[in-house]
């Protein structure tokens, strides 16, 4: 397949616009995943969360320097949020990096959320599969800024890292619930700001009272100091790019891999599942007009979601049930 | 199948620093239904090309207001075309003499827009003339 082989050989033209595809749902795009599907899972996926602001595109910038000067080659793929109202969308981290966009050992490219809840884009999966078949070494996925919920960028990467920034209020009370739990590595960014020392020490205590198994990797929490003074960023850069490794190197070691592979792959099939099987069904009922009087049963209290549910599944489902 | 939704990147070649105007046409632009890369100020013409082609855009938009778009603005059309990619259309806006118009024109550039000009007006052209993905 051409457009595979391409890809292969790190098109970015290609890759961009197959990335693309993937974004605008286009059927042959899958096709060219299928075919590049073999020649993925050697990059390292390292992801990038924190609320909104708190530095992620600066340190994936710095990150993207680190990983060069060790003649890795980078993919990013930075995501920002589609407008609820318009459908358009202003993608900005890219802004953060500019100094690397004529490096062709770097792709950056941008995503928007089209309406994702989970703080990622529905293509961030095959474009990390399209970025992995072009031969990067190592691919940053900067989610958008947020909150709690947004946790889903654990189902992709190796690595996450959670950027927080003191002076944010009541930071742990905020963060404890869900993006705390699924850090590998805290940053507390812009920690010549007061409050820094007290909010690492109040991560380190709770990561100390929190349940790591015998062996397990304990979060280490780093500071980044001033972005805008080069070379404070680049030593604090250096830190957090060598736990990047150690984490990974400890993934493999401990054989912790083998479980996030397989957690990214139940992922991947969950959401084949539910393009190949749901939407399709989806479709059919919008088409048919029976979406419409299923929910007007609804209303009418004729009927109950779940016995509808029973009806769809026995009628495109034969077989199965 | 999800609608093709058009990409644009809006870039500041050059010194220049006024981006407002920049700024202004990005959030326009979002509201119309596009998704925006904006890069900021400071940008060489082949810092432009090499993203435009790494964003897979429909559209460059370059804004000036220094005078220098005489040289920045062609470098830009001339460095996509090398990289086999002229088929991404660029068009410029900012402080822009009437007379230098059609040497860009010549020089590639599609559309030329200067202060006071309706950001509909602007909106109009590009739905009307650029399409996503099947372009030209
Ligand atoms: C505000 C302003 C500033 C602000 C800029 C703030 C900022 N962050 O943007 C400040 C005070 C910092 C500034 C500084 C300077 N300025 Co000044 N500034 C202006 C001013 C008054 C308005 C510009 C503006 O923001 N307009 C509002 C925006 C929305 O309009 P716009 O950018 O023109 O965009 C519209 C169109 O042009 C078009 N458009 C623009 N770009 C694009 C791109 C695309 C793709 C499209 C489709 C359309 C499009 O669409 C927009 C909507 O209609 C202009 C005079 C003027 N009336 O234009 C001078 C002006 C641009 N400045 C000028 C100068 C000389 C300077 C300085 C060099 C002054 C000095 N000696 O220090 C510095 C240089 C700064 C720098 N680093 O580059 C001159 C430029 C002369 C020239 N080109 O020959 C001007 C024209 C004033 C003058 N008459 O002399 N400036
Ligand atoms: N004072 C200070 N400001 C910083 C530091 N790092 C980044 N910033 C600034 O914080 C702002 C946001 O930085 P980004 O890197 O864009 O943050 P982000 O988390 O990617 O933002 P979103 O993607 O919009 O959520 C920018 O204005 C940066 O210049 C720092 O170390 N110190
Ligand atoms: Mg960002």
């Amino acid at each position: 397949m051409e457009r595979g082989k391409k890809i292969k050989a790190g098109d970015i033209r290609t890759a961009s616009r197959l990335i693309r595809d993937i974004e605008d749902s286009i059927p042959e795009a899958k096709a060219t995943i299928k075919h590049i599907f073999p020649y993925t899972g050697k990059a390292q996926v390292v992801g990038i969360t924190g609320s909104p602001g708190a530095g992620k595109s600066t340190i994936v910038d710095g990150l993207i320097e680190t990983s060069r000067k060790k003649e890795q080659t980078v993919g990013v793929l930075a995501v920002d949020p589609t407008s609820p109202f318009t459908g358009g969308a202003t993608l900005g981290d890219r802004i953060r990096m500019q100094r690397h966009s004529e490096d062709i050992g770097v792709f950056i490219r941008s995503l928007a959320t089209r309406g994702s809840l989970g703080g990622l884009s529905k293509a961030v999966g095959d474009a990390i599969h399209v970025m992995d078949a072009m031969g990067k070494d190592i691919i940053f996925v900067e989610t958008v800024g947020t909150g709690q919920q947004e946790v889903e960028i654990i189902h992709y990467a190796h690595t996450v890292i959670v950027v927080l920034v003191p002076g944010m209020g009541d930071e742990i009370q905020a963060i404890k619930a869900g993006i705390m739990e699924i850090a590998d590595i805290f940053v507390i960014n812009k920690a010549d700001r007061d409050g820094a020392q007290k909010l690492q020490r109040e991560l380190m205590t709770m990561i100390e009272m929190s349940h790591i198994p015998p062996g397990g990797w304990k979060p280490p929490v780093l500071t980044i100091r001033n972005s805008f003074k080069p070379e404070e960023f680049e030593h604090d850069l250096q830190i957090l790019s060598a736990k990047v490794h150690e984490h990974y190197d400890f993934l493999i070691s401990s054989d912790l891999i083998g479980d996030r592979q397989k957690r990214k792959r139940l992922h991947e099939l969950n959401e084949a599942i539910r393009f190949s099987i749901l939407e399709p069904v989806m479709e059919m009922l919008i088409r048919t007009g029976e979406l419409d009087s299923m929910v007007e049963k609804l209303v009418k209290k004729e009927s109950d979601p779940a016995s509808l549910a029973e009806e769809i599944a026995r009628k495109y489902l034969q077989g199965c049930f | 199948m999800a609608k093709r939704k058009i990409r644009v990147m809006v870039a500041k070649p050059g010194l220049d620093g006024h981006d407002r105007g920049a700024r202004v046409l990005a959030r326009c632009f979002r509201d119309a239904g596009f998704e925006v890369i904006y890069t900021g100020c400071h940008q060489t013409p082949a810092m432009i090309a090499a993203s435009a082609i790494q964003e897979d855009v429909d559209l460059v938009g370059l804004s000036c207001l220094s005078g220098a778009h005489r040289y920045l603005f062609p470098q830009v059309v001339s460095l996509l075309k090398e990289k086999g990619a002229d088929d991404i259309t660029v068009i410029g806006g900012g402080i822009i003499p009437q007379q230098d118009f059609q040497k860009l024109y010549d020089a590639g550039i599609k559309a030329i827009f200067v202060p006071g000009t309706t950001l509909d007006t602007i909106v109009n052209w590009v739905n009307s003339n650029v399409k996503p993905v099947e372009r030209k």
